[in-house]
């Protein structure tokens, strides 16, 4: 594995421009008022209650994800290729949703195989032909980047059902600038807070026909226990929306109602943080008590707008990753801005081949999996752990993919030893709606605390930090 | 607003009022039992403790008896009685976590520090009186911290009523229930018989509603079974009594009613059981049965749950 790269460091000693003023303020600070402040953040972040919770963890239902006071820094120069390679990514991702589930073009010309979207658990056959308002599928996407390097992102992931994390982003900053004022007043910092009222108008946007002038719109939860629970409240409280469990919403003629005190009340657009398969009893999995029994039958009439759309896991699937770059090709001509990391296909026995006999080098994901489980490290695996991985594979291949481990660039982080780097990967939130796509400048830094450590995610102990993109 | 956040709001009222009430009530027990012997007479003060809280045929599922020990734990700690105080505050943070966005920021903090804050006393219990009475205090403060962020910091609406109705039907339960349990301490005929034995059931029960201190002020006179029953029942200056309760419970639902722009069984209903209060003075009361007419209202209250819970909340 190369050399990570490093954000804040050049190697030869020189700093990197983005963080000269921070590496100032650090020498001036000593370490006890670093760790004062970090303590500081974990109380309130206690208090304001954001936790999540870890599933089949009995121990402690709700926990705290570690919050590290440094920030992760990029120039303005660097976020502006970012956003421009994020946008033409999401474009892309839409204008392949739209076909998918109508003219079918792309599988015509041969560039994704027929069998990667037909037999996919996560293609939706209730959308073929459906009609969804402006063509937008995918409202809310959010896109994992890494850095290898000084000139290139490189897209892990992209997350097109119903990414979260997006209140770490707000609450990150909020605390940081309650924290550290003084260190802001040093940086020219670009604002993140502008994000809920995007959300709001991008929701707006979209409704339907049928809606009246002022569309009203709900944000649909899973309920208390869901993992991003805090989540669903905060950002319906940002948005001043109702936040909705599936019994407080009935399906009366193809509209969709919530029940209130005074009756009931029509909605016209639902931001749906519940997965495709627990939407509609009727529809999907009949054992579901998140949804509404209905519910796709309003979407069907046109009278409910669902963001994300329905049937968007076929975008962002694993298996489809890995053609994303012809994607972005076919439907826009142009070459793709944000790189993809290089990945097998172990459905196709030659890469199979390639990757059984470099298992111990190799990253190999479920295609179907998240969050970080189910996946192999080869370098950092046991000689068990590979062999029980080894036979997995064999036995069911079109499940996995493969991709050489990335040296994840590493940002400075607290830790008990004082600062030091630790690697890091970022998720900025894409909107789109009606008038097209923004993205408020940042994102998601999601840090490995574990030294060496390349897994980010929450559940597998990986933190977090403000990100600030600094306006030149 | 959503029919699930007003019941939401509504029971969460109802449970941080419940468990103010059920630390009030151990409280209350706890210094009348370490009253020697010749002033509190044979009965068990801990059963009545229990059947007060109205959790008596639970408890004696689990326990034998009921002594200091058991009846603390079962009010206090227990995770298998539906409504000892532990589950009292989990139920009102659990709610609170589905109602934050109908919640000011004041309120969440009471109910999420103070359960932050309980964890540790549910893992380890209090080993003395002193911790005991630490936590009885953090309770009842909890209680009066809710109300007060609630009081000063809600918008006057539908959340804020809603939530009022929990607390104000909440207290007539229990206020009532004290009087069910205790009404033959306050019977008039056995005004001759009103030794020290009685003198310390009735400051008890003045205890447990917070009322002692008022009832001088109010009458200017030595505890009198009947003043006490008056003013518990019928005095509405006294914020525990039932005249008090339904004053309130009316003036929410009326304040619902003109938001809406209509009125409904509720309010219909709980005008009828006011006017009762209001036209009913203790000689009548007496007349009658004390102990018919607690049962009544008991019964008659919790229908006028059950109407609310209908007409508004699913």
């Amino acid at each position: 594995m190369a050399v990570a790269f490093d954000e804040m460091n050049i190697p030869g000693g020189d700093l990197r421009p983005a963080y000269q003023e921070l590496a100032r303020w650090l020498k001036e600070t000593p370490p006890e008022a670093l760790e004062y402040r970090r303590q500081e953040a974990e109380l309130l972040f206690r208090r304001i209650g954001i936790t999540f919770a870890v599933y089949g963890d009995s121990e402690s239902t709700e926990r705290l994800i570690p919050f590290d006071v440094i920030p992760r820094i990029m120039s303005g120069k660097e976020w502006a290729l970012l956003e421009k390679g994020l946008k033409q990514r999401v474009r892309a991702l839409n204008m392949f949703l739209r076909d998918i589930y109508h003219g079918r073009d792309i599988l015509r010309a041969e560039i994704v195989p027929d069998d990667l979207i037909f037999q996919n658990p996560v293609f939706r056959p209730e959308m073929n032909g459906q009609q969804v308002p402006h063509d937008v599928y995918v409202h809310i996407a959010g896109i994992d980047i890494v850095r290898v390097d000084a000139e290139d992102f490189i897209v892990l992931e992209d997350n097109a059902r119903t990414p979260s994390g997006v209140s770490y982003m707000l609450e990150n900053r909020e605390i940081m600038m309650r924290l550290f004022p003084d260190l802001f007043a040093r940086h020219r910092v670009a604002p993140v807070e502008r994000y809920p009222d995007e959300l709001l108008s991008a929701l707006r946007s979209v409704a339907p026909h049928s809606a009246s002038g002022e569309p009203t719109v709900a944000l649909l939860t899973p309920g208390v226990y869901n993992s991003a629970y805090y989540e669903h409240s905060f950002l319906a409280d940002k948005l001043g929306i109702e936040l909705v469990e599936g019994r407080d919403l009935i399906v009366k003629n193809n509209e969709v109602f919530m029940r209130t005190t005074e009756g009931v009340k029509r909605i016209d657009v639902i931001y749906r943080r519940v997965d495709d398969d627990f939407l509609d009893p009727l529809t999907f999995r009949p054992d579901s008590v998140l949804g509404v029994p209905g519910l796709m039958s309003a979407y069907a009439a046109g009278n409910i707008t669902l963001a994300n759309a329905v049937g968007t896991g076929i975008a962002d699937d694993k298996a489809i990753y890995s053609y994303m770059p012809d994607i972005v090709k076919f439907y826009l001509g142009e070459e793709p801005i944000l790189k993809n990391v290089p990945t097998w296909r172990c459905r196709e026995p030659k890469d199979l081949a390639y990757v059984l006999d470099n298992l111990g080098e190799l990253v190999v994901k479920e295609v179907h999996g998240s969050g970080g489980y189910g996946m192999l490290i080869g370098p950092a695996a046991t000689k068990a752990t590979i062999e029980a991985f080894r036979e997995k594979l064999k036995r069911e291949p079109e499940g996995f993919i493969a991709q050489p481990t990335l040296a994840l660039s590493t940002c400075p982080t607290c830790t008990a030893s004082g600062l030091a780097p630790r690697h890091v990967d970022l998720r900025p939130f894409v909107l789109t709606g009606s008038k097209g796509t923004t993205i408020v400048p940042g994102g998601l830094t999601r840090v490995a605390l574990k030294e060496g450590s390349l897994v980010v995610n929450s559940s597998q102990g990986g933190g977090t930090k403000d990100t600030w993109i600094l306006d030149e | 607003m959503l029919s699930r956040t007003a019941e939401n709001l509504y029971w969460l009222a109802r449970y941080v009022e419940r468990a103010e009430y059920l630390a009030r009530t151990i409280d209350a027990t706890l210094r009348v039992t370490a009253l020697p012997a010749a002033y509190i007479g044979k009965t068990n003060e801990w059963d009545s403790a229990l059947l007060t809280a109205g959790v008596a045929a639970s408890f004696y599922q689990t326990y034998e008896e009921a002594n200091e020990h058991n009846v603390v734990d079962y009010l206090s700690f227990s995770a298998d009685n539906p409504s000892s105080i532990r589950n009292c505050i989990e139920a009102a943070r659990l709610n609170s976590r589905s109602v934050r966005t109908a919640l000011t920021s004041e309120m969440w903090d009471t109910i999420n520090s103070a359960w932050i804050e309980l964890q540790a006393v549910w893992s380890k219990g209090t080993s003395t009186r002193e911790d005991l009475a630490k936590f009885l205090r953090f309770v009842q403060e909890t209680s009066l911290r809710f109300d007060g962020s609630a009081y000063r910091t809600m918008l006057r609406n539908d959340a804020y009523w809603f939530s009022r109705m929990g607390v104000h039907l909440e207290r007539a339960d229990n206020t009532a229930r004290i009087l069910d349990v205790k009404y033959h301490v306050l019977l008039p005929e056995e005004e001759h018989v009103g030794g020290p034995l009685d003198f310390y059931q009735w400051s008890s029960i003045l205890r447990s509603v917070s009322a002692l201190t008022a009832y001088h002020w109010v009458y200017r006179e030595t505890l009198k079974p009947w003043l006490i029953a008056d003013l518990l029942i019928l005095n509405d200056t006294l914020p525990r009594s039932l005249a008090s309760c339904y004053g309130n419970l009316v003036r929410n639902l009326d304040q619902i009613g003109v938001a809406y722009g209509r009125q409904g069984p509720a309010q219909r209903h709980a005008r009828g059981i006011r006017n009762r209060l209001e036209h009913s003075n203790m000689n009548d009361i007496f007349q009658h049965g004390v102990h018919e007419f607690i049962q009544e209202f008991i019964a008659d209250n919790s229908r006028l749950g059950e109407i609310i819970t209908k007409q508004y909340l699913i």
